[in-house]
């Protein structure tokens, strides 16, 4: 008992989008399993396309035991997801058998069992090689038959025995009062216990699907969202996405230059996830439009998820911004994809978007804006739901735009923190009002793996669509709008004035050294004069001490006196000795 | 007051003119006990009850699964009264004649 080789639980795939991902490859083989939940819940659904996709899919034909429906009713109901029943049946893929119980006309008496059904099923059965069962729904018997111990043992006789048959079945179960099923069928069926839920919240309805039980694998206990639509069931796996997808470095445009510049020049990794939000009418749209029309230009598709406008409303809005998004509608490049928040739950949004962009396969989404899902959920369904839809977009390697509408300060930040934290680059459009106008700023809030801008832009929405303007950051803060276009002219007007006083100051200058080289000039005159004046002066001065020696020596000569002897001098040098002492 | 509630419909003429001679069938799976009790509990209340006018065929579903569905036969065995209309249905070994009777419209529901 020690060591055992551990066999893998073999699985019959049920063909059910998702539904065999979550269960790692489908139903139990050989055993039954129970597929409980309320009336409308898409028990039936899920049990006829388990059959028909057995019989057209995995080469393993079918019977349907119906209780409720007839053959024609069941064929009617499923014509409309394509399903061909009375094809299937003349091919001998399919045995509808239809048991119908009227207890008016039904009296009991004595002791009876369930052979006859298990002959008639046997009977199927081997008719066309069956390995496929649905019973739906057997619980129909305990309002037909009395006996209900007897019921029940056969009841239990029934699964076992379509164990020993080895077929996979199917077994549907009305649900009950604090029990999975009304007669408490989950007690016979043990190996797998699989419950559908439709559930109305704010009426608006949600489907879930859960697997309560299934023996010997394992299995998400996680509440999974599943659609019915004109394609049938889907049932979109929540875990079998995880963080593990490929990354990749190629870069895409945002579409608008300068935003790409912000963005080290190149714009969005391609397969991230962009938030870009913003008060309304700050021009969230229109940043998605260059976003796909920058797509579509370089070939690729695109797909918008519209859920405030029609199509034709944003093809118009956009035209007015000079983005023409009518040719690549016609090219089949652009889809537009409009739905109102209210108009489904938000697993059905998520599931048509699955399905479409599935189909579609873009190399871009736009989701504008996505909350306005919140309307219809709560915010940890939102948070959820975008979740795996972005896990799903990053599997693919789609680049995602989604817009969302903050409210005002606080309820930005609360609503957008719901979704932040799963986005890879974080564009805020912010309204800056002064000088009673609102003006439209973008910045940068968050950009994974670049190192992006850290300034606040200046968004402009012109008739040749987005532009950026640096604002105008100053001594008064940033000014945006007319007060920087104001701005922009005092500060020319101040450069001008700054210039034309330089050019005065110039002038005075040049006054002055005119003023200065004349004063010079003047001066030099002056001077000159008064040099003449001195040389002039010496020579008189000479001329009348020679005039004065002359007239000595004629006074000498006069005098008769020595010509070595002075005379007179000497005597007037020792007067001045005199007088210095 | 049983014998007196049975004569009319008891004589041949009555019967004959209402049309209601009793195609019954009787529905079993193999040869079982239970089987052989219903057949021979049926044997004893039509030949107390019903004089001449029955008829009973007996379906044995292991050899002809087929027919079950047609009469949708779960339960075995089944009787059924397919004459006259409504098709009635008794199911169990038969052992009540007081409600096989009753299920057969041969006497009314007290």
């Amino acid at each position: 008992m020690d060591h055992f080789p551990v066999a893998e639980l073999p699985k019959t795939p049920t063909g059910i989008e998702g539904f065999d991902e979550v269960t790692g490859g489908g139903l139990p083989t050989g055993r039954p399993a129970l597929v409980c939940g309320g009336a409308g819940c898409g028990k039936t659904l899920f049990a006829i396309s388990f059959l028909v996709h057995g019989a057209t899919r995995f080469d393993e034909p079918g019977v349907f035991m119906s209780f409720e429906e007839s053959s024609d009713e069941l064929a009617q109901n499923v014509a409309s997801l394509g399903f061909d029943l009375p094809g299937l049946i003349e091919n001998k893929k399919i045995v509808l058998d239809h048991v119908r119980i009227e207890r008016s006309e039904i009296e009991e008496t004595g002791d009876y069992d369930l052979e006859g059904l298990f002959i008639r099923l046997g009977y199927a059965i081997d008719s066309i090689g069956a390995r496929r069962v649905v019973l739906d729904t057997i619980e129909s018997l305990f309002s037909g038959l009395e006996n209900q111990s007897i019921l029940r043992a056969e009841l239990r006789r029934l699964f076992r025995w379509l164990k020993d048959k080895g077929v996979t079945a199917v077994i549907t179960g009305e649900r009950g009062e604090g029990t999975l099923t009304r007669q408490g069928l989950e007690e016979y069926v043990s190996d797998a216990v699989i419950m559908l839920d439709h559930r109305v919240t704010d009426e608006i309805s949600t489907r879930r699907l859960r697997i309560v039980k299934y023996r010997g694998s394992s299995h998400g206990t996680n509440e999974y969202p599943f659609l019915i639509d004109a394609e049938g069931i889907a049932v979109l796996p929540v875990t079998a996405l995880g963080l593990n997808h490929a990354v990749s470095a190629e870069r895409i445009s945002t579409g608008i230059p300068r935003l790409d510049t912000m963005l080290e020049g190149n714009g969005f990794f391609r397969g991230t996830t962009v938030l870009v939000s913003g008060t309304a009418g700050s021009g969230k749209s229109s940043v998605a439009a260059h976003f796909v029309d920058a797509a579509c230009r370089r070939g690729e598709r695109a797909q918008m998820f519209l859920f405030e406008e029609s199509p034709a409303q944003m093809t118009r809005n956009m035209k007015s911004i000079g983005i023409d998004l009518q040719p690549w509608v016609d090219r089949g490049l652009l889809e537009f994809h409009a739905s109102r928040p209210s108009a489904h739950g938000l697993e059905t949004h998520l599931s048509r978007m699955h399905r479409v962009i599935d189909r579609f396969r873009p190399s871009v989404v736009v989701f504008d804006p996505v909350s306005s899902l919140l309307s219809v959920a709560t915010e940890a369904d939102v948070h959820g739901t975008l979740t795996r839809l972005i896990d799903y977009l990053k599997g693919a390697g789609i680049t995602a735009l989604m817009t969302s509408l903050s409210h005002g300060k606080t309820e930005q930040e609360r609503t957008d923190t719901a979704i932040s934290s799963i986005v890879d680059t974080w564009l805020l459009l912010v309204t800056l009002e002064s000088s009673g106008e609102r003006n439209r700023g973008i910045y940068v809030l968050k950009a994974r793996g670049m190192s992006h801008s850290n300034q606040i832009r200046e968004f402009l929405l012109t008739d040749h669509g987005v532009e950026l303007v640096d604002v105008y950051v100053g001594a008064s803060g940033v000014l945006t709008g007319s007060a920087r276009v104001t701005q922009e002219a005092a500060e020319r007007a101040a450069a001008l004035a700054e210039e034309q006083e330089l050019e005065r100051r110039q002038r005075a200058l040049a006054r002055l050294k005119t003023a200065f080289e004349s004063e010079l000039a003047s001066l030099q005159a002056k001077f000159e004069a008064e040099q003449a004046d001195l040389a002039a002066g010496i020579v008189q001065n000479e001329a009348r001490v020679a005039r004065l020696g002359e007239d000595k020596s004629d006074m000498a000569k006069n005098r008769r006196a020595d010509a070595g002897n002075g005379g007179a001098r000497p005597a007037r040098s020792e007067d001045a000795r005199a007088k210095r002492r | 007051m049983e014998v007196a509630e049975e004569r009319p419909s008891s004589t041949p003429q009555a019967a004959e003119a209402a049309g209601e001679s009793q195609i019954l069938r009787l529905y079993i799976a193999g040869q079982t006990p239970r089987s052989i009790a219903a057949f021979a509990n049926l044997r004893k209340i039509c030949e107390e009850h019903l004089a001449e006018r029955y008829q009973i065929e007996v379906i044995d579903l292991i050899q002809n699964p087929q027919l079950a569905a047609g009469d949708q036969i779960l339960a075995v065995p089944t009787l059924v009264r397919r004459l006259p209309e409504p098709v009635r249905k008794i199911i169990g070994d038969l052992s009540n004649a007081e409600r096989v009777l009753v299920g057969l419209d041969v006497r009314p529901a007290r």
